[in-house]
C-alpha cells in the first residue's frame, strides 16, 4: 500500500452506486473497505483510539491505579469504565478498528500479489519510439555496429541484475521488482505479527511474586501473588521449577547531585529446574533474567520487609515473620500492615511506615533520607477490632481495613525495640530488616513468531522504500552518415531520482564508447 | 583528565556550539536578506520575463507527454533561472550573500564538530554511551539534525537556504537542554544498564533528528507551495527550491527514517522483553511511539492516495512529528510509566 498510485490496483473512487440487495451491498462494502482512502481513515482511527490508553490508567498495567481513579471520580469513572477506557487495548472498539484495518490490508494485498506475480513473469515493455522525450535521456554517435552496442548493453545490464529483452536494434530493461515484493512482504508480515500477538494472548501466562530473602517460590498457581493466563493456556502444566532467594543486594549513589540514585540490583537465586534436580546458583539482575525452559523470571522491583515478632501477654510467640512493605518513593519510604487475626484477646493490627534511613522530626514526623537501610526506623499505629478478613472481600496485604477498628497509640521503633501493647494485647518486637525482591514470571509462546514477523516486516519495509523500480531503454540505429546513433532513456516507476547517474554508468560500460564526450541533450 | 574535567569540558563545548550556531544563524539570515533587497525591481522583471519563457517550454514538454515520467526538470529550470536572474540583477550583493552563506555553512560544520566533541566528553565523563537522560538525548538529537542537514546540503546545495530554519530549532533544543533538562554526568540506573540502551536509544535519537529536519523541510514546502499557488514571490521563495523538490526532499527524509523508527520500536520491544518480561506493555511511551508510527504509516499511504498527496500528506507528516515531540517532552513530563527515567530534576 506504500507504493505510488501507478501500481495501485485499487478501484477508482467513483464507485458505482450499489444495486439493491445484499450482494451488491456486500460488494460495495468490500470495495469501500479495501480502498486506500478507508485504509487511511482506519489508520487515523487506530492512532486516535490508542491515545486514551496513555491518559487513563489501564487495568493490564496498573490495576491499583484504576481502582483509585474510580474511587476519586465516582460519576465519571463508571462511564469511562463502560466505554472500556481502562482496558483500551482489549476494548471491542479498539479491536474493531485494527481488525477492519487488517481486513482492508488483506483486500489490498491479495489483488496486488496476483498482479505482482504477473509482473514478475512479464517481460520489460518494448522500447518506445521516441526516447528523447524522456526527462532522463542521453544520446551519442559512435562507429561501432548497432549489434555490438546492443550486445554490450545487454551484458552490462545483465551483470547488474536487470531483466533485459533485446531486438536487433533495441534493449528494454527493467529492475526493482523487489520493491513491490518488499511491500507485500511487509503487509503479510504484519498479519503474522498479529497472529503471534494472538498466540501470546491465548497461550501465554504471566504472574508476579514477592520473595523475601531466605524465602522460596515454586512455580505453581497458588504461589503467585498475581497471575494472568491466556484463555487456552494450561495452568496445571506450569514448568515445575523453584527457587530460593539467597540474597538481594542493592547499591545506591552516595553523595553528589544524584545522591540516592540506584546503581545496581542483584538477586542471588538458588534454582532447581525440577523437583529433585540439583540446585544451581544464579544471579538475576534487571536486564538479565533467569530462563528455565520457555519461562523467564525477571527482577522488576525490590523493597524492605521488617522482621516482626508479636508475643501474647504471657510471652508466647503469636507471629514472627518478615512483612513486606510497599515502597512509596525513591528514598524507599514504605507502607505496610501487620495483621494479627488470632492469638490475642481480640483481632488487632498495625499500620506501618518503614524508613530505611530514618530521620525523626518533631514537625515533619519520620522521613527517609536515603534508600539503603542505613538506620532503619519503623512507625507503627495500633488498631484493634475486626480486621475484616472474614468478609470474603479481597484485601491488600499492605493496608489495613480500619472501617471496623479503633485507633490505638502510635510508636516509633528502632531495630531491637520492643513495644508493650496496651489492654493486655502483648508486645511487638522489631527484630531487624530483610529485603524482598519482586519478580515477573512470564511465558509467551507468541514472542518468537512476533520477533520473526517484525524482522520480516522491517526487511519488507526497507525493500519497499529503498528499492527503486525503473525501466531503461536503448536504441542503436544507423544514421544518414553510416554511423551508429545510440539513444538511452530511463523511467523511474517510483519516487526517487538518481536515474541519470545510472544512465551515465551504463554508457561508461558500453564497449562502443563515444569518441567525444556525448552531448548532454536535455529536453526543452 | 578526570571525569569531572571531561564533564565541564563537555558543558563548555555545548555553550561554544550554541555561540557558533547563533552566529551561523545570523549569517544564514544575512544570506537570505542580501542579494534581493536592492534593485529588486530589475531582479523581479528579469525573473518574470524568464519565467514566462520557461512556462512556454514547460507547456511544450507536457504536450510532448513523457507518459508518467517525472517532469521535475521543468521546475528545476525555473528555479535555476530565478536564481540566475537575481544573480544578474545584483552581482555585488549576490557575491556577498554567497559569502555569508559560505561562512554560515562553515560555522554550522564547526558547531557540529563542537557538539560531537561535547558528546564524546560527556561519554568519557560518565563512562557510558552519552544518551542516558533527557539532557543527553536532546543534545544528541540536535547533533543529528545538524549532521543530517550538513550531509544533505553537501549533496543538494540549494537546501542551504533552509539554514536559518534548521539552526533555530537546534538552538532552542540546546537551550532547553542546558537550562531545564540538565543533569550532571553520572552512571545510569540499573534499568538502563544494557547494550540495548546504545541500540534502541541511538536509533530513537537519529529518528528524532531526521523527523525534525523533515518537519522543517515540510514547513518550507507548505510555505513555498502556498506562494507558488498564489503567484507570490519574495526574498525567501526565490531562494528556496521549488515546492515539489522540497516535497521530494521531505519525503526522502521520512522514507529513510520510517524503517529506522520501526527498528527503534522493535529494538525497544526486544529490550522490554528482556527487562520486564513483556515485549509490549502499552506504557505511555510505547503507546505514543506506536501512534507516531501509525501516523507516519498514514503519511506514506497518503502520498500514494489520489487527492491526498501534497499538502494533505505534508500536514499528516507534521502531525506525526508533533506526536514524536509530544512523546519526548509531554510523556516524560506529564505521564508516569515504565520509561520514567528522563532524569528531570522535578522527578
Amino acid at each position: 500500500m506504500t507504493d505510488n498510485a501507478v501500481l495501485s490496483t485499487q478501484p477508482h473512487e467513483a464507485v458505482r452506486q450499489p444495486g439493491l440487495g445484499p450482494r451488491g451491498l456486500a460488494r460495495w462494502a468490500w470495495r469501500q473497505l479495501t480502498s486506500m482512502r478507508v485504509a487511511l481513515l482506519l489508520l487515523f482511527m487506530l492512532a486516535v483510539a490508542a491515545v486514551p490508553g496513555s491518559v487513563f490508567p489501564q487495568r493490564g498495567a496498573n490495576p491499583g491505579d484504576v481502582l483509585s481513579y474510580l474511587d476519586q471520580h465516582r460519576t465519571l469513572g463508571p462511564w469511562l469504565d463502560r466505554l472500556s477506557m481502562f482496558d483500551v487495548y482489549s476494548a471491542p472498539w479498539f479491536a474493531a478498528i485494527y481488525l477492519l484495518l487488517f481486513v482492508s490490508l488483506v483486500g489490498c494485498v491479495l489483488p496486488r500479489s496476483r498482479q505482482h506475480v504477473r509482473a514478475l513473469r512479464s517481460r520489460p515493455p518494448a522500447t518506445p519510439r521516441n526516447l528523447s522525450r524522456f526527462a532522463d535521456h542521453r544520446s551519442f554517435v559512435t562507429d561501432a555496429e548497432p549489434g555490438a552496442v546492443v550486445a554490450g548493453a545487454r551484458e552490462a545490464l545483465r551483470a547488474r541484475w536487470w531483466r533485459v529483452d533485446v531486438t536487433a536494434e533495441t534493449v528494454a530493461a527493467e529492475k526493482g521488482y523487489l520493491r513491490e515484493t518488499g511491500n507485500l512482504l511487509f503487509h503479510v508480515a504484519l498479519l503474522f505479527l498479529l497472529v503471534g500477538i494472538a498466540l501470546g494472548a491465548l497461550f501465554g501466562t504471566h504472574g508476579s511474586v514477592i520473595v523475601v530473602e531466605g524465602g522460596s517460590f515454586a512455580n505453581t498457581l497458588p504461589q503467585y501473588d498475581s497471575f494472568g493466563a491466556g484463555r487456552l493456556a494450561s495452568t496445571s502444566g506450569l514448568p515445575p521449577f523453584s527457587f530460593t532467594l539467597r540474597d538481594f543486594r542493592a547499591s545506591y549513589e552516595r553523595g553528589g547531585a544524584q545522591d540516592g540514585a540506584p546503581r545496581s540490583f542483584e538477586a542471588d537465586l538458588l534454582v532447581r529446574d525440577a523437583p529433585g534436580a540439583s540446585p544451581r546458583l544464579q544471579t538475576v539482575e534487571v536486564n538479565s533474567p533467569l530462563e528455565v525452559g520457555g519461562t523467564k523470571v525477571f527482577l522488576i522491583g525490590h523493597g524492605y520487609a521488617p522482621r516482626i515478632t508479636v508475643r501474647d501477654k504471657a510471652g508466647n510467640v503469636i507471629s514472627s515473620t518478615a512483612v513486606p512493605f510497599l515502597p512509596r518513593d525513591g528514598k524507599f519510604t514504605s507502607m505496610g500492615a501487620i495483621k494479627i487475626p488470632d492469638g490475642g484477646p481480640t483481632q488487632f493490627g498495625f499500620r506501618g511506615v518503614f524508613l530505611p534511613t530514618a530521620r525523626m522530626d518533631k514537625v515533619e514526623g519520620g522521613t527517609s533520607t536515603f534508600p539503603a537501610a542505613d538506620s532503619p526506623g519503623l512507625l507503627l499505629s495500633l488498631w484493634t477490632g475486626d480486621l475484616g478478613l472474614d468478609t470474603g472481600k479481597p484485601q491488600s496485604v499492605y493496608s489495613l481495613d480500619t472501617s471496623r477498628m479503633k485507633a490505638g497509640p502510635l510508636r516509633s521503633m528502632r531495630v531491637g525495640d520492643t513495644w508493650t501493647l496496651p489492654d493486655g494485647l502483648g508486645s511487638i518486637t522489631f527484630d531487624g530488616v530483610s529485603e524482598f525482591a519482586s519478580f515477573n514470571i512470564a511465558h509467551d509462546p507468541g514472542k518468537e513468531p512476533v520477533f520473526f514477523a517484525a524482522m520480516a516486516a522491517l526487511a519488507g519495509l526497507m525493500l519497499s522504500l529503498f528499492v527503486r523500480r525503473r525501466r531503461l531503454w536503448l536504441r542503436a540505429t544507423v544514421d544518414g552518415e553510416g554511423r551508429t546513433l545510440v539513444e538511452v532513456a530511463g523511467l523511474a516507476k517510483s519516487e526517487s531520482g538518481g536515474l541519470g547517474r545510472e544512465l551515465d554508468d551504463l554508457l561508461a560500460r558500453l564497449p562502443a564508447r563515444p569518441s567525444d564526450p556525448y552531448p548532454a541533450e536535455e529536453p526543452a | 583528565m578526570s571525569q569531572q574535567t571531561f564533564a565541564q569540558l563537555s558543558n563548555g563545548l555545548v555553550y561554544g556550539a550554541m555561540g557558533v550556531l547563533t552566529i551561523a544563524m545570523f549569517a544564514y539570515a544575512a544570506e537570505l536578506a542580501f542579494g534581493t533587497r536592492s534593485r529588486v525591481g530589475r531582479g523581479v522583471a528579469a525573473l518574470a520575463a524568464r519565467e514566462s519563457k520557461v512556462l512556454v517550454a514547460a507547456g511544450g514538454a507536457v504536450a510532448a507527454g513523457a507518459a508518467n515520467g517525472p517532469l521535475t526538470a521543468v521546475p528545476v529550470a525555473r528555479h535555476l533561472d530565478g536564481a540566475e536572474a537575481v544573480r544578474q540583477a545584483a552581482p555585488e550583493r549576490q557575491r556577498r550573500a554567497d559569502q555569508f552563506g559560505g561562512v554560515a555553512f562553515s560555522l554550522t560544520r564547526l558547531g557540529l564538530l563542537l557538539m560531537v566533541l561535547s558528546m564524546v566528553g560527556r561519554g568519557l565523563a560518565a563512562r557510558r554511551a552519552p544518551w542516558g537522560n533527557m539532557y543527553e538525548f536532546s543534545v544528541a538529537s540536535a547533533m543529528v539534525v545538524l549532521a543530517v542537514f550538513v550531509a544533505v546540503t553537501r549533496r543538494r546545495p540549494e537546501l542551504r537556504y533552509l539554514g536559518t530554519f534548521v539552526i533555530v530549532p537546534v538552538l532552542l533544543t540546546l537551550g532547553a537542554a542546558i537550562t531545564f533538562l540538565y543533569v550532571p554526568a553520572g552512571p545510569l540506573v540499573p534499568a538502563l544498564k544494557s547494550y540495548w540502551l546504545v541500540i534502541h536509544v541511538a536509533a530513537a535519537i537519529v529518528c528524532g533528528g531526521v523527523f525534525s529536519l523533515g518537519g522543517v523541510v515540510t514547513v518550507m514546502y507548505l510555505l513555498q507551495d502556498r506562494w507558488e499557488r498564489r503567484g507570490v514571490t519574495n526574498r525567501l521563495s526565490r531562494r528556496l527550491p521549488p515546492s515539489d523538490q522540497l516535497d521530494q526532499s521531505a519525503y526522502r527524509l521520512f522514507a529513510f527514517v520510517f524503517p529506522l523508527w520501526t527498528f527503534a520500536i522493535v529494538a525497544g520491544a526486544i529490550w522490554a522483553e528482556n527487562a520486564w518480561g513483556r515485549y509490549w506493555n502499552w506504557d505511555p511511551k510505547e503507546t505514543w511511539a506506536f501512534i507516531t508510527w501509525v501516523v507516519f504509516a498514514g503519511y506514506l499511504h497518503a502520498r500514494a492516495t489520489a487527492g491526498w498527496s501534497g499538502r494533505k500528506a505534508a500536514a499528516i507528516a507534521l502531525l506525526g512529528l508533533s506526536c514524536f515531540v509530544f512523546n519526548y517532552f509531554g510523556v516524560n513530563i506529564w505521564f508516569t510509566g515504565l520509561h520514567s527515567y528522563g532524569g528531570l530534576p522535578n522527578k
